[in-house]
């Protein structure tokens, strides 16, 4: 009965696939190369860091992790044996270098300002575009597909174009460089993106559940909220990972507008140097910090990845 | 599903059948749900975009806010049209734009062709390839800089090892001629895997019947790749495509972060261009109006590009 014979594109024939899985498998290895070679970095000795050619075998260190979250000063070999012996790892290493850890890097409030204004914005951006993206999917809304619209449209401007009159506006506001000023700018930024999406996923739950449930008695607030929303888990939960991967990595908002107290991980990796130079192990290990929550939420995403990324318009 | 749903309405059913306070009405539900993105959209874009406007026709510096503001019409747009450093800078962007999209586009739908002949593990490395999309530009950005240097670099060293030249010649970043291809290089590692996944949806999308059908009117591998396969992918490639001409006509941290726009103003694509002269040189008024005409261009892209997505969905 089967029309498909071995040549059939339907049924790509053995040999065919092996040359595929050949090829992509190759150019998956080779794309891996910087992410691997980051990680590398990060638990390398800075000059083993920059040995030519590259080290591939080394004995792995935590150097780079200590440079990250502290900062050095250099001192005389004869002052740092005058010192008691290193409490841990880190003294000696880094006394090994002739210097003495001098206090805390600001590697960590980076951090915690990227948490805080990723799930700030994040928790905004999810429950101002339910709200709209109900509304859009449930009521005849005039004009509807303009405002649908404009809003995706303000996604398109360039942040750099947006960056000038929303520097001077949070001069006047007193915003700048604080994170309040930086979740309403994100969220601004995501909503766009979380009322697209969700209006996909909740135009996919059936009216008729809300109809029943209104025919018994519910308002239609409570309908949305004990009918819509039970049924929409699944879309606001990946809405949600989008919003906070675009506000995790942002950094055009972030490098212009912030400076001190509010500024992000983005802004700040790239400035994190040693003596002499860029500090790359002390990088690479705040860019590994910095990358594992987004590979755990790629491999979490992975079946909502497309719709996602296409603003909801291509669904599997 | 089914289940749970049933589950849900059970819950839902109120104890009293009939209620007498329906809440709010309909039209006041909608605007009450819409209202408030609409609020913080006038509120971040589209206030600022007004004053921007209005400032694109002074001569406003934001380092001297004392300073009268002097109107000066129309003169900050002629300068922009006149000026041969912006259209320098629109080249850059349009090479960039042009060679990213071209590559990705290639590469992307190749990949997909490959990964939809299900191999075994197919899933696995698929979802390996889609690693680098999902990255912050900017701290990845950051990193090839490292990959990049021409005296202990991973990247000058794979070269020379290839091809024989010696590394510390191979500056990506450092010279004129390399610049604007390093940067290309850095994105379609970057975003091939993005075309890659939209071109596979479209692959994914056609149905079986079609091959079959062509199967039996004998159609060779080929006609079938040229009259099915590529015609039915179109629409998702030219969707790729578009997204990512808007994406890199923005483009800043990515390149930023990898070259600054130079070396000189090699690399300088608008966004760069955009920082330097607002944030650099503080001409707040004159990078205003370079601003608007950045918007009405990607304006026009965004209107295409909701006219395609539009095609794409009625299929």
């Amino acid at each position: 009965m089967s029309l498909t014979t071995a040549h059939s594109v339907v049924a790509p024939t053995p040999l065919s696939k092996r040359i595929a899985g050949t090829i992509v498998i190759l150019y998956a290895l080779v794309s891996i190369v910087p992410l691997l070679w980051i990680f590398a970095t990060s638990i390398k000795t800075p000059p083993d860091s920059i040995a030519y050619p590259p080290k591939v075998i080394f004995e792995p260190s935590a150097e780079g992790y200590c440079n990250l979250f502290t900062t050095r000063t250099r001192q005389t070999p004869e002052y740092i044996s005058s010192l008691p012996p290193a409490a841990n790892f880190c003294d000696e290493v880094t006394r090994k270098r002739n210097m003495v850890i001098a206090g805390p890097s600001n590697f960590l409030p980076r951090f915690v300002n990227s948490l805080v204004i990723a799930f700030g914005s994040t928790f905004c951006a999810v429950f101002l575009g339910t709200l709209a993206a109900y509304g859009f999917s449930r009521f005849k809304v005039p004009l509807a597909d303009d405002l649908l619209f404009f809003i995706l449209s303000t996604r398109m401007m360039p942040p750099i174009a947006v960056a000038v009159p929303i520097y001077l506006m949070y001069r006047e506001l007193g915003l700048s460089d604080s994170a309040l000023g930086m979740i309403l700018l994100y969220t601004a930024v995501n909503v766009s993106l979380a009322v697209w999406l969700l209006k996909g996923f909740i135009d996919e739950i059936p009216r008729e559940y809300e109809e029943a449930a209104m025919i018994d008695g519910y308002s239609r607030l409570q309908s949305f909220w004990r009918v819509v929303l039970p049924q929409a888990t699944t879309g606001i939960a990946a809405t949600a990972i989008f919003c906070l991967i675009f506000a995790w990595n942002e950094y055009a908002f972030a490098a212009l507008l912030t400076s001190g107290t509010a500024q992000t991980a983005p802004p700040f990796i790239p400035t994190i140097i040693g003596e002499g130079g860029q500090d790359w192990p002390a990088v690479a290990a705040g860019t590994t910090i910095f990358l594992i929550p987004i590979l755990v939420f790629t491999v979490l995403l992975r079946k909502q990845l497309l719709r996602g990324i296409t603003f909801g318009a291509v669904r599997k | 599903m089914l289940n749970r749903t049933a589950d849900t309405l059970a819950r839902a059913t109120p104890s009293r059948v009939a209620r007498k306070v329906r809440g709010l009405s309909d039209r006041g539900v909608a605007w009450l749900f819409i209202a408030p993105t609409m609020l913080l959209l006038l509120a971040i874009n589209i206030f600022p975009l007004v004053w921007a406007i209005g400032l694109s026709f002074t001569n406003y510096r934001a380092n001297r806010p004392n300073e009268p503001i002097k109107n000066v019409g129309l003169q900050n747009y002629q300068r922009i049209l006149g000026d041969s450093d912006i259209w320098i800078a629109m080249q850059t962007t349009a090479h960039f734009v042009l060679w990213t999209i071209v590559l990705q586009t290639l590469i992307g739908f190749a990949l997909a062709y490959l990964i939809d002949r299900k191999f075994r593990g197919h899933a696995f490395w698929t979802t390996i390839i889609l690693i680098p999309m999902m990255l912050s530009p900017a701290v990845v950005g950051n990193f090839w800089r490292f990959l990049y240097q021409p005296q202990t670099g991973l990247f000058a060293y794979a070269v020379s090892f290839f091809t024989g030249i010696p590394n510390t010649s191979i500056d990506m970043l450092g010279s004129v001629g390399a610049a604007p291809w390093a940067i290309v290089i850095v994105d379609t590692w970057m975003w091939t895997p993005y075309v890659m996944l939209i071109c596979l949806a479209g692959l994914r999308s056609i149905p079986d019947y079609i091959y079959e059908a062509a199967e039996v009117d004998r159609a060779s591998p080929w006609r079938q790749f040229w009259s099915i396969t590529l015609p039915m992918a179109l629409p998702f490639i030219m969707l790729a495509v578009l997204f990512r001409g808007i994406e890199n006509f923005k483009m800043f941290d990515m390149v930023n972060l990898l070259t600054g726009g130079g070396p000189g103003s090699t690399t300088e694509v608008a966004s760069i261009t955009l920082k330097r002269q607002a944030f650099e040189s503080w001409r707040t008024g004159y990078s205003s109006a370079f601003a608007i005409i950045l918007f009405v261009a990607v304006f026009g892209l965004a209107n295409i590009y909701v006219k395609a997505l539009n095609r794409v969905k009625q299929r």
